[in-house]
């Protein structure tokens, strides 16, 4: 196992610039970006105004599911009330550490991006959440919110809400739910075009790094944010990548940026085998997929997505089959334990997944691994098993050679190596 | 009025009272939970569609319109 640090290393960055040394507090920030212009009171054709320059930039949500921002704004906004917004700096997935080290260098930029979305919606408050098993994260929000305040900075009511930290808290329906004082548990939302809601109000959830992002859109405009990434996802995105590379950490990209590129970045540290792309949830691309940029429909050609923003690298002593095994039975651990076909399908698979890293089964247990992915995906309230079924399939396909010869129980000599993966101890005790 | 069945997986515990109603078109996995065969409900089975509906424990079980693409 490993553990993360967030050094970075820019390349165009707007985020976070050539991030060295403390975070920017007050004044550096608004040296930095310059001041924010919002108009005193709630107005409706600077809001208009707002939604049409987020639309028009392309901007995706960060937080892993790349739905596009202006669109979560406009149910909101039809919903007619005022809403809260919700501030998702949770960052349940292991690998990525991005968001904490966006909040750590520039704060600001996030809670500016926050007040944005409140004055375009007319909210009634912004509520930041935080994982409480890092509670530093909480306070360093709360000495930079009293910045704020004592500049005599006008802002919506802001509230600091201490969430359990687990994988599962971050999906927005159950941070909805969190906050409203229920169980942070995902609800089954069949119809995506009903507003979130937590307690009374409508409730629009964003990602901190996409809060960031709307932060400069309101700044400089939709044409100076396509100016990098590609037409159909234009922008920089934050990459935690880890793994067998000499320097694992956060980086800035433009999105598009090849993900061979962003390995040679970091140094890896020998011979690349394959890299896990997204997540947790996410799909391997293999060693002589490299060349894919790191952009939504590029990736979706191999399985992937940009998910959260993770690249793990996996060098070509480890076996893919044992990592993939070890992540899911994580993931399983993180069910939120309400649909029947997470909590036994996610078992059930890593179960698989272990007895084919083992080299204990033969076709019959490959035959119930792809039979289990089949049963499992789509039929949990939340997408989490559909992430454990993408990542088995895609173990089966970048692993293929490796597969066959554990399948003939012959495992290879990496099964038994301990693992590159960043996996939090389990604690039952916290569901 | 064509209409699709769907099931809240959040609200299920596999109590199978639908698979017993409607086999012709819900089935169980292996751990007992439902399986729903995609597409509209043909007119034949709306009145057993619409008691399996009725009878599920955890009301988890829905009919729905089948405007919507999913």
């Amino acid at each position: 196992m490993t553990t993360l640090e967030a050094t970075p290393r820019t390349a165009g960055a707007r985020l976070v610039g050539e991030a060295r040394g403390p975070g920017l507090d007050l004044e550096a920030h608004l040296r930095h970006h310059g001041a924010l212009a919002l108009p005193e009171r709630y107005s409706s054709s600077w809001a208009d105004w707002l939604l049409g320059e987020i639309e028009r930039s392309g901007l995706t949500g960060r937080g892993g599911a790349g739905f596009p921002a202006h669109r979560k704004l406009r149910l909101v906004q039809a919903a007619g009330g005022r809403p809260v917004v919700l501030v998702n700096a949770m960052e349940g997935e292991p690998a990525s550490a991005k968001d904490r080290f966006l909040l750590g260098f520039a704060p600001h930029l996030v809670l500016d991006g926050a007040e944005v979305v409140a004055r375009a919606l007319d909210a009634e408050e912004i509520v930041l959440c935080f994982p409480d098993d890092r509670l530093g994260i909480g306070r360093h929000l709360a000495q930079v919110l009293s910045e704020r305040s004592a500049a005599g900075m006008a802002s919506t009511p802001v509230a600091l809400v201490a969430l359990a930290g687990r994988y599962i808290a971050g999906e927005e329906s159950a941070l909805a739910a969190g906050v409203a004082g229920r169980p942070a548990r995902p609800r089954y939302r069949p119809d995506k075009s009903v507003p979130l809601r937590t307690g009374r109000r409508e409730a629009v959830v964003h990602n901190v790094e996409t809060l960031a992002h709307v932060a400069l859109i309101a700044r400089h405009g939709a044409g100076w944010f396509r100016e990098v990434g590609t037409s159909e996802a234009p922008g920089t995105c934050l990459v935690t990548i880890s793994g067998a590379v000499e320097r694992p950490g956060v980086v800035e990209l433009a999105v598009g940026t090849p993900i061979g590129r962003i390995v040679e970045l970091a140094g890896p540290t020998g011979t690349v085998q394959a890299v896990l792309v997204g997540g947790y949830g996410g799909s391997w691309v293999s060693h002589d997929e490299l060349a894919v940029p790191y952009a939504p429909r590029e990736l979706a050609t191999f399985g992937a997505s940009m998910g959260a923003g993770v690249l793990v690298v996996l060098p070509l002593e480890s076996c893919g089959i044992r990592e993939t095994e070890r992540i899911a039975r994580f993931m399983a651990a993180e069910s939120a334990g309400q649909c029947g076909p997470c909590v036994f399908g996610l078992a059930a698979i890593a179960d698989d997944l272990r007895a084919l890293a083992d080299g204990a089964t033969g076709s019959e247990g490959f035959d119930r691994l792809v039979r289990h992915c089949a049963v499992v995906d789509g039929r949990g309230a939340c997408r989490h098993p559909d992430g454990v079924v993408r990542l088995a399939r895609s173990a089966l396909r970048v692993f293929a050679t490796d597969v066959a010869s554990h399948r003939r129980g012959v495992p290879c000599a990496g099964s038994a190596r301990s693992s590159l993966l960043v996996l939090p101890p389990f604690d039952p005790g916290r569901r | 009025m064509a209409k699709r069945i769907t099931v809240d997986p959040a609200a299920c515990d596999g109590f199978g009272f639908c698979a017993g109603i409607l086999p012709d078109m819900i089935g169980r996995d292996e751990w007992g939970f439902p399986v729903v065969v995609p597409g509209p409900v043909p007119a034949a089975l709306a009145k057993t569609a619409q008691r399996a509906v009725r009878f599920c424990p955890r009301q988890a079980l829905h009919l729905e319109e089948t405007s919507d693409d999913r």
